[in-house]
């Protein structure tokens, strides 16, 4: 099974704007894959949201879930 | 008004409604020209800032003739040059929590146009005690953010604010600001167009308004990504409870932002030396030694930096003393002086250490 990651703002510099990852069972597996492919994630904050929904707690990924990730603006 | 589902009541609506926007700068500037010229009744504004050159590209109600002057009091002066039917206020003040209950009281809806998250973090939480609408916006970059917040339409309604995305706070330096990180000088332009567009659709109830609705927006190819937005149940217990816990609440500490005169290093002070367009000011007394003959540098002792600060021309400021000590003091002093108009720092380790460094450089 793959899903498909959607980033966004200062997130696309440390990841690109997107990216296939394939074997994720959930959002906290997907969470420490990242952190272990990408170190300078660890501490970022951002939201998580699968196909287009906003989640806060573990959620299930399917095949061809989209997960965007969504770091904080503060530019005005 | 010939506009179909608008008419002379969505008018009508329009010129009894009371917004609120927050910050004058690149956001605020094209939505408060929308909104003036669609005839909002009544207009605030709230900044504590100058006019400064490198907003010029951004900032669209201002010219060259502005700089120096409080934009609060300028986008109101252009507001009424435009539509001199409608009511403006200016707060030429920082929103604080002292003052912010205050203030919003008086409006229907909130627009923040501001670029910090102290601030951002500070409206949200007001809104809520106020149960005001708050259209958000941001932007970092090539990319924009839009969304309404706290809005219900009937008291059953559950409505998600800022914290329910990010409970907070978020410490500045966990995320670049546009200072910082830069910012394509139409992308504010367009954010902040979309929140006087949310905002008209809200006062007047036409369309389907971006309410518990996340917005991103690329500017580089034009992608538009919407997601859902849901509430948080640990939300409610960060935002404070009352109006005298919002006014206990220290949102510029909560977000890091409270050493705000930023320290550099040797080797940066090094490239802003290189890179021009800077005032180096040696805030020490005029006895003091040793001289600095390495590099131009403006001797202004820190008790005369007041009478003198029509000697600084530089948009960017590095305060130069001998340990490092006074310097970042006279730093702090500046910047309230200057709020964001300038970029003021002061040289770690001071001028000693500098020498010892560059010569070791030397060898």
């Amino acid at each position: 099974m793959k899903i498909n990651l959607i980033i966004f703002g200062q997130l696309c510099e440390l990841l690109g704007e997107n990216l296939v990852l394939e074997d994720v069972s959930d959002t906290d597996n997907l969470k420490t894959l990242l952190n272990q492919r990408f170190p300078g994630l660890v501490g970022a904050k951002y939201l998580i949201a699968v196909n287009k929904k906003v989640i806060t707690g573990k959620t299930k990924l399917m095949d061809n879930s989209t997960v965007a990730l969504l770091p904080p603006f503060s530019g005005g | 008004m010939i506009l179909r589902h608008f008419g002379q009541a969505g008018q009508e609506k329009l010129s009894q409604a009371k917004i609120l926007v927050i910050g004058a700068g690149g956001l605020s500037c094209p939505a408060l020209q929308y909104l003036a010229a669609a005839g909002i009744g009544k207009i605030g504004i709230v900044d504590d800032d100058i006019v400064a050159l490198s907003n010029l590209h951004r900032q669209t109600l201002y010219n060259v003739n502005d700089i120096g002057s409080s934009k609060a009091e300028r986008a109101a002066d252009a507001l009424r040059k435009m539509n001199p039917e409608i009511v403006t206020i200016s707060y030429n003040e920082r929103l604080t929590n002292q003052n912010a209950l205050v203030i919003l009281d008086e409006y229907d809806i909130i627009i923040d146009g501001t670029d910090n998250f102290s601030s951002r973090y500070m409206i949200n939480d007001a809104c809520v005690l106020l149960n005001k609408p708050f259209v958000y916006g941001a932007v970092s970059q090539f990319q924009g953010q839009l969304a309404i917040f706290n809005y219900k339409k009937t008291k059953s309604d559950k409505s998600v604010n800022y914290r329910d995305l990010f409970p907070g706070p978020l410490k500045e330096n966990e995320v670049l600001n546009c200072a910082e990180a830069g910012v394509l000088g139409v992308l504010p332009g367009i954010i902040g167009t979309m929140q006087a567009n949310e905002t008209i659709k809200l006062i007047t109830g036409i369309g389907t308004p971006l309410i518990n609705r996340l917005l991103t927006y690329n500017a580089l190819n034009n992608h538009v990504y919407e997601l859902e937005l849901n509430t948080r149940q640990e939300t409610r217990s960060l935002i404070p409870e009352d109006e005298n816990a919002f006014l206990q609440m220290d949102y510029d500490w909560l977000c890091g932002t409270g050493d705000v005169p930023y320290e550099i290093d040797f080797s940066l002070f090094n490239e802003m030396l290189t890179s021009g367009n800077i005032d180096v000011i040696d805030v020490r007394e005029l006895n003091e030694t040793p001289a600095i003959n390495e590099f131009i540098s403006l001797r202004i002792p820190f008790n005369q930096l007041h009478e003198n600060m029509s000697l600084v021309k530089s948009d960017t400021i590095v305060m130069i003393c001998q340990s490092g000590k006074k310097s970042l003091q006279a730093a702090k002093e500046l910047k309230t002086i200057f709020g964001t108009s300038k970029e003021i720092f002061s040289l770690r380790g001071g001028i000693i250490q500098w020498k010892q460094q560059h010569a070791k450089e030397l060898l």
